[in-house]
C-alpha cells in the first residue's frame, strides 16, 4: 500500500488524531495546515505500510516535544525535522529510508510526513503508542528497555543537541526535558533510526489508518446529522463513560510535568453524579465517585458533546459541555512488560490496571 | 430624570427604544434599515420623536448602538481597509505563513501586504532574537501607498508586548499616522487566530469609523448630548472611543443583544431564547442572565479566530420567509425580507409568507385578514407544524440536558411560533419581544478582560490572580462600568505543560452596570 495524501485526507487525520491524542498530541489544527501548505508546495505525503519496505530499511521516528501552549503561539520555523533527520544521518553515517510518528495522537501524527517529504521520504503507518503519551520513554520501540540513543533534538534557531550513550530510556526523557525548556519549550526530536524487522515487531501498526477512518465517521456524521459520538465509539471500539458539564479545572505543577483534575456534573443519563478525570499532560484516569471507569494505558478522551470535535488538556474549560469516552488501548500497550513503561503504576497510581474490555459498560450512547 | 437610547441595526429593520432610569421603556420606533448607517438611524429618531412627541430626547445621557455594519463589510468584502500586516517571530513561526486559510477573496479585499521579521519573545519573556527594525523599516516601504491601516503581531506578546509597540512606532516613522492594531490588545494566545482577528479589525477600521460618525451626527442633529456606546459580542457594551479601536469585537453583537435583551424582559436567567426576525431565527441560550459562548473555534468570513462569541444556531425562518406549496411543502429559506409590506399577502401582495399563515390562525394581527380567509386550513396547520418541529429541533441541539428548559421568544416574527413547544417549561412571550435587541442594547453591561502568561517563579498562583482580577476589573471600568457593581464573571487558567519552571496563562473576564451621570 502506498498513499498520498489529499487536502480532505489530512483533516479526516487531524480528527482522527485529536480524539486518539487522550487530550494531548500536540494542536491537530497546527498539523493539518502545515501538511496541507506541503501539498500546496507541490509536495507529495506518502504513507506507505511496513511491508513495502525491505527488513533492514532504516525508518526514524520523529515528533516535536513541548508544551501545547507553546505550540499554539511559537508555531515552527517548518524544517527542524529535516534538519534532525541530516543530523542523525551525518552522526551515524547512514541514510534512513522513512520517518514513523512516535505518536499518532494530536498534532504529532503529521510531524513526521512534514520532515519526510521534504527529504522525498514517505512516512510508515504506525506509531509507538496508538495514543499520545507525555514522555519519551513510553514509545512501544523501546519497551524492551533499549534507549533510542543517540537522539538529535533541533530548534527554529536550527540549534542541535545531540544526547549518546545512554542506556535509560527515563534517564533521555530527564535530560531531553531539560534541553526542551532552554529552547524554549519546543523541539524537534529525531530518535535512533530502527531497522522495518524491528518497527514490525514493536509499532502499533495502521494507526494512520485509523486516525483516518475515525475522523472520517465523525465528518460523516457531522454532514449527515447523526450522532456523531456514537459514530466514534463504533470505530474505535469506545464506550462513552460520561456526559456532562466542566465544573471544575484545577491544574498544578510538579517535577516539570502539568498535574491536573477536571470534575465534570453529569447531565442527562448521568444527571446527580460527578466524574473526576486526573491528568498528565494526557488524561490518565477518570472515576465516579469511587468507581473506576478507565485507566491508562486505555485511552480517555473528552469530545464536544454536540460536534464530536476533541478536547485537548490545556484548552478545556469551565463551563463546556464534554462526552467522555473510553477506547480500549491496543494489545501491544497492556503486555506486562509495557505496562511497566505506560501501566498506571507508571503514573503512580497503586491500582493495577484493569482494561476497560472487561469492565461493565457504563452505558453506550444510544 | 436621565434617559438612554438603545437603537439595533439589523438586516431588516433599525429599531430605536428610550428607557428611563429605571429601565422602563418609554418609546420604541421600527424603522427599515438603509445601505449608510446614518439616514436608518435618523429616520428611527425621527419616528421616536413624531410617535411620542412629549419625549425629552435632550434629557438622553446615554446611547447605545449595536450594529451589523462591520461584520457586513466583512462578509461583503466591501470597504475594507487595506491592510499591512508585520509579524514578529521569525525565525519562529515561518513554518506557517500569514493569510494562510483565508478565502482568496476576502485576502485581495484586504491587500494581503505583509512581512515576516526577526523578534518576539518565547513564553518566559526570553527574546527569540532581537527586533529586526531595518526589515521593519523595508517593509513599511513597500507598504507605502498600498495599506490604510497597520497590524502588527508578535510570538508571545501577551507574556512582553515591548516589540509589537516597537515596531508600530518604526511603521509610524516611516508611514505617519495610519490606524494601528496591535495584536497584545486583540486576543489571547493562539498566534494565527490573533493574527487573523487582529489583521480583520485593521481592516473593518473605517467601517467602524462611518458607523461611529454616522451615530454621532444622527444624535447630534437631534439634539443629544449623551455618551456613546457600541455593544460587543458577549452582551456587554464598550465606549466609542474602544469601539473604534477594536471594531472586530462587535461581530456578533445582533444576537447577544436579543439574547440579553430576551433575559431583561423576562426575568429568566437560564433558558432558551428563540429572536425571529424577517429573514432569519437566531436560538441561543442564556447561562446567569448572560449569552452562553461558543466552545469552538469561531470563523468569520471564512477566517479562523479566537473571538469570544455567542453560540447560537441560526436557521432561515422568518416573518417573510416564503412558503412555497408547488410539489412537498417547503418553507423557505427564502424570504421577502423588508419588501413583507408590499409583498405578502395581508399587505396586498401574492407571495404567501409565513406572517400571512400566522394571521390566518389568528396568531397575528397585520394588514387585511381578509385577504387569507380563503386559505387551505390543513396547510396553515401543516407550516405551524413544520415550525413547530423545526424550532423544537434547534433548542434540543443547544440544550444541555433532558430537562424542558424556559423559552423566551422575542422578534417581530416570533408570533409564528406555537406557544407550547415540547423541549420548553415554560413559553414567555414578554411585553416589547419585539424590540428586545435595541432593549438589549440600552442595558447591556461594561466588560473588560485581561489575557496573560505569569510566570510562577515571580508570583504565586493566588498572586497572579488576584493581580489578573484587578486588571480585568480595571479594564471594565476603562470601557464605563460602575466600579462598585464590577464582577468577575469567567476566570480560565491555562498552564504551560512539560516545563519545570511553572507559568500560567490566566483570563479573566469582568463586567458591570453601565455608570450613570
Amino acid at each position: 500500500m502506498t498513499w498520498n495524501l489529499t487536502h480532505d485526507d489530512i483533516e479526516r487525520i487531524a480528527i482522527g488524531a485529536g480524539i486518539l491524542g487522550t487530550g494531548g498530541g500536540g494542536n491537530p489544527y497546527r498539523g493539518m495546515t502545515r501538511a496541507r501548505l506541503q501539498l500546496d508546495q507541490g509536495h507529495q505525503l506518502q504513507i506507505v505500510g511496513l511491508d513495502e519496505l525491505p527488513d533492514d530499511a532504516l525508518v526514524v521516528p520523529i515528533g516535536g516535544m513541548g508544551a501545547p501552549t507553546i505550540g499554539l503561539e511559537k508555531i515552527g520555523r517548518g524544517d527542524e525535522g529535516k534538519v534532525a533527520i541530516e543530523e542523525l544521518e551525518s552522526q551515524l553515517g547512514v541514510k534512513v529510508a522513512a520517518t514513523v510518528p512516535v505518536e499518532v495522537g494530536g498534532g504529532n501524527s503529521f510531524t513526521p510526513m512534514i520532515a519526510a517529504t521534504q527529504l522525498g521520504l514517505p512516512t510508515v503507518d504506525a506509531d509507538g503508542m496508538g495514543r499520545a503519551f507525555p514522555e519519551l520513554d513510553m514509545v512501544s520501540y523501546y519497551f524492551d528497555g533499549v534507549a533510542p540513543s543517540p537522539i538529535v533534538m533541533v530548534d527554529c534557531q536550527h540549534r542541535k543537541v545531540i544526547i549518546r550513550d545512554v542506556s535509560d530510556t527515563r534517564m533521555l526523557e530527564r535530560m531531553a526535558r531539560a534541553m526542551c525548556v532552554q529552547l524554549g519549550g519546543s523541539a524537534m526530536v529525531a530518535d535512533c533510526p530502527i531497522p522495518v524487522r524491528r518497527l514490525r515487531e514493536t509499532c502499533i501498526p495502521n494507526t494512520l489508518t485509523l486516525a483516518h477512518r475515525i475522523g472520517d465517521a465523525v465528518l460523516t456524521a457531522q454532514h449527515q446529522g447523526n450522532d456523531p459520538v456514537g459514530t466514534i465509539c463504533e470505530v474505535t471500539d469506545g464506550r462513552v463513560l460520561f456526559g456532562g458539564k466542566v465544573v471544575d479545572v484545577d491544574r498544578r505543577f510538579e517535577r516539570g510535568y502539568n498535574f491536573g483534575r477536571l470534575r465534570i456534573a453529569g447531565l442527562g443519563a448521568w444527571e446527580g453524579s460527578t466524574a473526576r478525570i486526573d491528568l498528565q499532560n494526557e488524561f490518565l484516569i477518570c472515576q465516579v465517585e469511587d468507581e473506576v471507569l478507565a485507566i491508562v494505558p486505555d485511552l480517555i478522551t473528552l469530545v464536544d458533546s454536540e460536534r464530536g470535535n476533541p478536547i485537548t488538556t490545556e484548552v478545556v474549560r469551565y463551563g463546556l459541555r464534554v462526552t467522555v469516552l473510553g477506547i480500549p488501548a491496543p494489545p501491544q500497550l497492556t503486555t506486562e512488560q509495557a505496562l511497566h513503561f505506560v501501566g498506571p503504576q507508571a503514573f503512580g497510581y497503586e491500582e493495577a490496571y484493569r482494561p476497560l474490555e472487561r469492565r461493565e459498560a457504563v452505558g453506550w450512547r444510544g | 430624570m436621565t434617559l438612554r437610547l438603545g437603537i439595533d441595526v439589523g438586516g431588516t429593520n433599525t429599531d430605536a427604544v428610550v428607557l428611563n432610569e429605571r429601565a422602563e421603556l418609554l418609546a420604541s420606533f421600527k424603522s427599515p434599515t438603509t445601505p449608510d448607517v446614518t439616514s436608518g438611524i435618523r429616520n428611527a429618531l425621527d419616528g421616536l420623536v413624531q410617535t411620542h412627541p412629549a419625549l425629552d430626547l435632550g434629557a438622553i445621557k446615554h446611547a447605545m448602538l449595536g450594529t451589523t455594519h462591520c461584520t457586513n463589510a466583512i462578509l461583503e468584502r466591501s470597504n475594507l481597509n487595506r491592510v499591512g500586516l508585520v509579524r514578529i517571530g521569525a525565525p519562529a513561526t515561518l513554518a506557517i505563513p500569514p493569510f494562510v486559510g483565508w478565502p482568496e477573496d476576502l485576502r485581495a479585499a484586504v491587500g494581503g501586504q505583509h512581512a515576516v521579521v526577526e523578534g518576539g519573545h518565547e513564553y518566559d519573556g526570553r527574546e527569540i532574537r532581537p527586533l529586526d527594525i531595518r526589515a521593519i523599516k523595508e517593509a513599511a516601504k513597500s507598504f507605502e501607498g498600498n495599506v490604510d491601516t497597520l497590524a502588527v503581531v508578535g510570538a508571545f506578546a501577551a507574556v512582553d508586548a515591548s516589540h509589537e509597540k516597537r515596531a508600530g512606532e518604526a511603521l509610524r516613522d516611516v508611514l505617519g499616522d495610519l490606524p494601528l492594531t496591535y495584536s497584545h490588545e486583540i486576543g489571547s494566545l493562539g498566534l494565527l487566530e490573533r493574527e487573523n482577528a487582529s489583521i480583520l479589525n485593521a481592516a473593518v477600521v473605517d467601517a467602524a469609523r462611518a458607523a461611529a460618525s454616522g451615530f454621532e451626527r444622527a444624535l447630534r442633529e437631534h439634539g443629544i448630548d449623551a455618551r456613546l456606546f457600541f455593544s460587543q459580542n458577549d452582551g456587554t457594551l464598550m465606549a466609542l472611543d474602544y469601539a473604534v479601536r477594536y471594531p472586530i469585537l462587535t461581530i456578533a453583537s445582533g444576537p447577544a443583544n436579543s439574547i440579553r435583551g430576551a433575559a431583561f424582559l423576562s426575568g429568566v436567567r437560564d433558558g432558551a431564547v428563540v429572536d425571529v426576525g424577517g429573514t432569519s431565527t437566531d436560538v441561543g441560550v442564556l447561562v446567569h442572565g448572560f449569552p452562553r459562548e461558543s466552545s469552538v473555534t469561531v470563523e468569520i468570513g471564512g477566517v479562523r479566530t479566537n473571538f469570544r462569541m455567542p453560540d447560537l444556531v441560526s436557521i432561515a425562518l422568518g416573518g417573510g420567509t416564503r412558503i412555497h406549496r408547488t410539489g412537498s411543502l417547503r418553507l423557505g429559506p427564502d424570504s421577502v425580507g423588508y419588501r413583507i409590506t408590499a409583498d405578502a399577502l395581508v399587505f396586498g401582495g401574492d407571495t404567501l409568507t409565513l406572517s400571512d399563515v400566522a394571521v390566518a390562525a389568528e396568531l397575528a394581527t397585520m394588514g387585511d385578514p381578509s385577504r387569507v380567509n380563503s386559505l387551505d386550513r390543513s396547510l396553515v396547520s401543516a407550516v405551524l407544524t413544520r415550525v413547530r418541529v423545526t424550532c423544537e429541533d434547534v433548542i434540543d441541539r443547544l440544550k444541555t440536558s433532558a430537562d424542558p428548559i424556559p423559552v423566551v421568544l422575542v422578534g417581530g416574527g416570533s408570533v409564528v411560533v406555537p406557544a407550547d413547544l415540547a423541549p420548553a417549561s415554560e413559553i414567555l412571550r414578554p411585553a416589547n419581544y419585539d424590540v428586545a435587541n435595541a432593549i438589549g442594547a440600552a442595558i447591556a453591561q461594561c466588560s473588560g478582560e485581561i489575557d496573560r502568561v505569569f510566570s510562577l517563579d515571580q508570583h504565586s498562583r493566588a498572586e497572579a490572580l488576584d493581580i489578573a482580577k484587578q486588571m480585568a476589573v480595571d479594564e471594565a471600568v476603562r470601557a464605563g462600568a460602575d466600579a462598585q457593581t464590577v464582577e468577575i464573571i469567567d476566570i480560565q487558567e491555562v498552564p504551560m505543560a512539560y516545563l519545570p519552571s511553572s507559568a500560567i496563562q490566566i483570563r479573566i473576564r469582568a463586567a458591570g452596570d453601565l455608570v450613570l451621570a
